[in-house]
């Protein structure tokens, strides 16, 4: 029993101990702003330590502290934010050149083209998100449908799920897009090349959303489901109105994640000769001889994806503030 | 015959026999109270009862109809036996008044009107009407656990059971959740507790039963139970009560 009582060093014991900061504060000087108050501090506070001044001390080591997260903060952003202007500038201005290249940039008749290529990929990604929310949840469902006799579907729905998450999206596009034309598969073999784009960004997002779905509904506690089935609800009433409803409010932000790789995914439709931004962009580019359309197609793209972001944020807030009271 | 009859009722988790043979009878607007050790098999019983749980064996009869085992119509019978969980399980989505009227709505089939007009009702008996509004979370245990009981009275049950149904409140809030129990018993409620308020279950049984490794060890008044139980494991698991300072 004696042998478990190892002696802690006196040393080590000290609570009343002054912390100065000094090797914070001397890395802080790599950004002086912030760095040289820092480091005036740490000096102050193992001054007014060595005259017995302890709270005193405690208080400049304290601030100490404080100013060299701020050069954490500040200086890291500052140097970046350097480094990314260097950039643009080095090779007398021709990354800027390339990327923003000021004459296309003020080309009226450059962002008309783009912007009616920007249409189509929104289109084509409002079309296929509606899609891909119900179908989503009816893959999900389907997979979780109870009982060894649902078993077969279960399987079936699983393989689908597999594979197309296994497949990157351009191949699916190029797929659906190409093969069901030139094979004229019943039903599906005359659509536009716009519609095979929604169809087979639906079967990928799909699957993905579904495992998200699934998720969410797996995560309801099972006592919700034995309160709801307790009061006379069906299986079915029960997911309706119980399950179903908790679940997705759950998935929102995983689902928002997926609505935005969605958004951009619509960049690929181009493969099969839609005339959405990209493609459109492409021609820009050769004309012109620069870069600069893609970069504009790519602030066409934050300038939905960013606010749709932001609006879903707020409506999770919303939603957590009603329901979570003192949480 | 009786108004519910458990018939050599067993159940078996995994390798875990939990009831293994259970016999009783329970008469219209008695009050019957299970006690007993934790795993002595309450709550299995319970559920098994409205059929949360599958029997694996045995019978269980309700007005006169076999509502245990294969082919029976389970929501059916769900609607006749309400269940209050220790946990409340209300549903957080949704407002206290939308828990009420979900199941009379869905499973009755009554409009949204008279749904709600008959919860705002039940909200009232028990001081809650002001809260029909708010979600769940806003509610203390004690407001959870009552609005949980009106959920299921909201279906007019004709037997309701309840399942430590103030083992998860705070001491101060136990007294509110009994108060309501004590109510529905005084209107002639069939009612089935599993319970570790043994004050109360002396209060306002007809019957107790005091269960011991999946069997129901003895039963009788609640007078016998607690004064003269006349088994040697009933007068060993009161006395640990009595003991605690628990009755």
């Amino acid at each position: 029993m004696e042998d478990l009582v190892v002696p802690v060093p006196h040393a080590t014991r000290r609570v009343g101990r002054v912390l100065t900061y000094r090797k914070a504060a001397t890395l802080s000087l790599l950004f002086p702003p912030t760095g040289i108050p820092a480091m005036m501090h740490s000096l102050r506070a193992a001054r007014l330590a060595r005259e017995g001044e302890i709270e005193s001390a405690r208080h400049e080591g304290e601030r100490a502290r404080d100013w060299s997260w701020y050069s954490v903060g500040f200086g890291l952003s500052v140097y970046i934010i350097a480094f990314l202007a260097w950039l643009l500038l080095t090779n007398n201005h021709a990354v800027a050149q390339v990327f923003f290249g000021w004459s296309t940039m003020t080309d009226g008749g450059a962002w008309k083209s783009l912007l009616k290529g920007f249409w189509i990929n929104v289109q084509v990604f409002l079309i296929a998100e509606v899609l891909v929310l119900v179908w989503a949840l009816v893959v999900a469902i389907m997979r979780l449908l109870p009982g060894p006799a649902c078993k077969p579907v279960r399987v079936l729905v699983t393989v689908y799920v597999d594979v197309f998450r296994g497949i990157p999206a351009l191949l699916v596009i190029l797929i659906v897009g190409l093969g069901l034309p030139q094979a004229d598969v019943p039903f599906l073999g005359d659509f536009s090349d716009r519609n095979y784009a929604i169809l087979a960004l639906t079967l990928t997002y799909g699957a993905y959303v579904s495992e998200v779905y699934r998720a969410g509904i797996e995560s309801v506690h099972w006592s919700q489901t034995a309160a709801a089935r307790s009061l006379g609800l069906s299986y079915t009433q029960t997911m309706r109105h119980v399950v179903v409803p908790q679940a997705v409010r759950r998935v929102i932000p995983p689902l928002l994640n997926d609505f935005i790789g969605l958004q951009k995914d619509t960049s690929l439709i181009g493969a099969l000769g839609v005339l959405d931004v990209v493609s459109r962009a492409r021609f820009v580019n050769n004309s012109k001889g620069t870069l600069t359309a893609y970069s504009m197609g790519a602030i066409l793209f934050l300038l939905v994806t960013i606010p749709f972001t932001r609006w879903l944020d707020w409506l999770i807030r919303r939603q957590q503030a009603k329901t979570l009271a003192g949480r | 015959m009786s108004f519910l009859v458990l018939r050599d009722v067993t159940k078996t988790f995994g390798t875990n026999p939990v009831l293994r043979g259970i016999n009783l009878e329970v008469d219209l607007h008695q009050v019957v109270c299970l006690i007993g050790a934790s795993g002595s098999g309450k709550s299995t019983m319970l559920r098994c009862i409205n059929q949360l749980e599958t029997v694996d064996s045995g019978e269980i009869h309700l007005g006169g109809d076999r509502v245990s085992g294969r082919g029976i119509d389970v929501d059916a019978l769900r609607r006749e036996v309400g269940i209050v969980f220790q946990a409340f399980n209300l549903f957080p989505h949704m407002t206290v008044l939308e828990n009420v009227t979900l199941a009379p709505v869905k499973v009755l089939g009554f409009s949204k009107a008279l749904a709600e007009e008959r919860g705002v009702a039940l909200l009232k008996r028990i001081g809650l009407d002001d809260k029909a509004k708010e979600y769940p979370d806003r509610l203390s245990g004690g407001q959870q656990q009552r609005v949980a009981i009106v959920r299921a009275l909201a279906m007019e049950p004709r037997l309701l059971l309840l399942d430590e149904i103030t083992s998860a409140l705070d001491p101060e809030l136990v007294g509110e959740v009994l108060n309501i129990v004590r109510d529905l018993a005084a209107d002639g409620m069939t009612m089935m507790l599993a319970t570790h308020e043994m004050g109360f279950a002396k209060e306002v049984s007809s019957k107790v039963c005091f269960l011991h490794e999946g069997v129901i060890h003895e039963e009788g008044p609640p007078e016998q139970i607690f004064e003269h139980p006349q088994e040697e494991r009933t007068r060993a698991f009161v006395k640990r009560i009595i003991d605690a300072g628990r009755l």
